[in-house]
């Protein structure tokens, strides 16, 4: 872990060399999300609801995503770029040292511009938090909590899945952004006003509902708590998609496996 | 004169060279059209899902914005800012600049050429499977012919001024790199302000009266969104005439700014790297 912050704060300073790039891009990456959330704002001055959920009920679904997001791209750039580790044959630096190639990837990166990202989600999630009426005792915030932690495992593990496929095809694949962007941008509304086979594969496959559809339903009281366990039961969901990391570490590991090196 | 139609020809070959260059990347642009027609897909069910909860009438119907959705995740390539060739950065960045300075060719028309070649190739591999396939789907999802002959006429006209257009718009990005040297934030920036003003994040029809102002003085909706509109049958025919003079304005005049600015970037160009 020490190790992981000793490679993170080198890449810090390695960014701020170019501090006028830096903080460009950084407020680029607050306002590309944030034209679509005005898109979406834009359309609900023309449209009343949206399968009964308002403005604001979506703003918390598309904030939590994009908190989630924002945060693992920052921590799981190493995965997103990984195809040219394979490609350049750096991965076997890696496997030569003595330290797990999982830290060793993870920080290989880190992309801190993504804070403008992170802000500007930070902002839609507030806005929503201000207007939902939703009352924030103990339970509902460890739930935000959960909410949060589920979200950047599943998007992590995406990551991976990604990196993993470089194993076999060495290059980057454009189709994994389905998961990682297209899953973004599903989720970010309510999951019920999709077709029943998409909300089916996000919410058991990649489990992205479970992070914001479903405790959603519980805090804004759509869905009511039969009893105390139930309503345990409800908080708990979001750590579902923690468990998602764990094929993804294995087949990872598969992957690593079949690696042979390229390059010279 | 002579001299002049070589010139020409000369064009006209490295705009077929840059195609068949394009054409090589089959894969990927296959992989890329079934990524856009994922999309496409969510799109028009988040959109369905608002018109189901809308109780008055909307400046255009679903059907119509079915039509606009299939036709931008087709022509993506056409009309996307970010869509960006890394060959004229990397000749600005190193230097190589120098090589493309010595040759007997205009620096804005080569670019021109080469910029338009890579958006044909890239969206001529995309569009053919996304269009085929969005056409065959069922009623509310399928894309549609234009109502009349003459509106798909008009929509290939648009289409191809909007390229154009679009091009000389991006050719200023480029330019830019002389003076930041660094593009990325402020080509992130510029790219995602221009996809919102010409429709590609919220349908026009669907923005607030103000904001369409603001839309129509601006060159970007004349990109994409006249031509998808007309084919969609939301614009008439006499708009689309009048458009297509707008856009003819709009070229005329960033052509001639951007071989300004190109000019004047090169009379004090620093030729990096060694």
């Amino acid at each position: 872990m020490k190790l992981y912050f000793r490679y993170i704060s080198m890449l810090l300073k390695c960014q701020m060399e170019y501090r006028t790039s830096f903080l460009l891009l950084s407020f680029a990456q607050f306002f590309v999300p944030f034209l679509v959330f005005v898109s979406i704002y834009l359309l609900f001055q023309r449209f009343p609801d949206i399968a009964g959920w308002s403005l604001y009920e979506v703003a918390f679904c598309y904030g939590i995503i994009h908190v989630c997001f924002s945060i693992s791209e920052c921590v799981g750039r190493g995965f997103d770029s990984f195809s040219p580790l394979v490609r350049k044959g750096l991965l076997d630096q890696f496997l030569l040292r003595p330290r797990s190639i999982l830290l060793q990837v993870l920080g290989s990166q880190f992309e801190f511009t993504r804070i403008g990202r992170l802000i500007q989600s930070l902002v839609v999630l507030g806005f929503a938090i201000v207007h939902l009426d939703i009352i924030w005792n103990f339970q509902a915030i460890v739930t935000l909590i959960f909410m949060i932690v589920g979200g950047i495992f599943i998007f992590i593990g995406i990551f991976m899945l990604g990196a993993t496929l470089c194993f076999w095809t060495i290059e980057g694949i454009e189709l994994v952004n389905i998961l990682t962007d297209g899953g973004r941008e599903i989720s970010q509304y309510p999951l019920n006003i999709y077709p029943e086979g998409i909300r089916r594969f996000f919410t058991f496959i990649i489990p992205f509902g479970v992070v914001n559809y479903i405790p959603l339903l519980f805090l804004v009281g759509k869905l009511e708590a039969s009893s105390m366990l139930v309503s345990i039961l409800y908080t708990a969901t979001p750590l579902a998609g923690i468990l998602f990391i764990f094929p993804c570490i294995f087949i990872w590991n598969l992957g690593l496996r079949h690696y042979s090196s390229t390059g010279s | 004169m002579k001299y002049r139609q070589s010139y020409v020809r000369s064009y006209i070959a490295y705009f077929f060279l840059q195609i068949k260059q394009g054409l090589q990347y089959r894969t990927a642009a296959f992989a890329g059209a079934i990524t856009q027609f994922c999309w496409g897909f969510m799109l028009l069910f988040i959109f369905q899902a608002f018109y189901q909860s809308n109780v008055q009438a909307q400046p255009i119907s679903y059907t119509q914005i079915v039509q606009i959705l299939w036709l931008q995740q087709a022509f993506l390539a056409f009309f996307v800012l970010w869509f960006r060739d890394n060959d004229i950065f990397t000749m600005i960045l190193t230097g190589s600049i120098a090589y493309e300075l010595c040759r007997p060719i205009h620096l804005y028309s080569f670019w021109f050429v080469k910029l338009i070649s890579a958006r044909l190739s890239s969206a001529s591999l995309r569009s053919i499977p996304i269009l085929l396939v969005a056409a065959f789907l069922p009623a509310p999802y399928s894309l549609n012919f234009p109502p009349t002959t003459e509106h798909f006429v008009y929509f290939f006209l648009t289409l191809f001024l909007g390229l154009i257009l679009l091009v000389a718009i991006s050719m200023f990005v480029y330019i830019s790199t002389f003076y930041t040297y660094s593009a990325v934030g402020s080509m992130l920036l510029f790219a995602v302000f221009g996809e919102f003003f010409a429709g590609l994040i919220i349908p026009v029809p669907l923005m607030p009266l103000w904001l369409q102002k603001i839309v129509y003085a601006l060159p970007f909706r004349y990109t994409c969104d006249v031509p998808f509109r007309i084919y969609a049958g939301h614009i008439g025919i006499p708009e689309a005439i009048v458009s297509i003079y707008i856009q003819l304005g709009w070229i005329l005049f960033l052509v001639v700014l951007g071989r300004y600015f190109l000019q004047k970037s090169l009379q004090k160009v620093v030729v990096h790297g060694g």
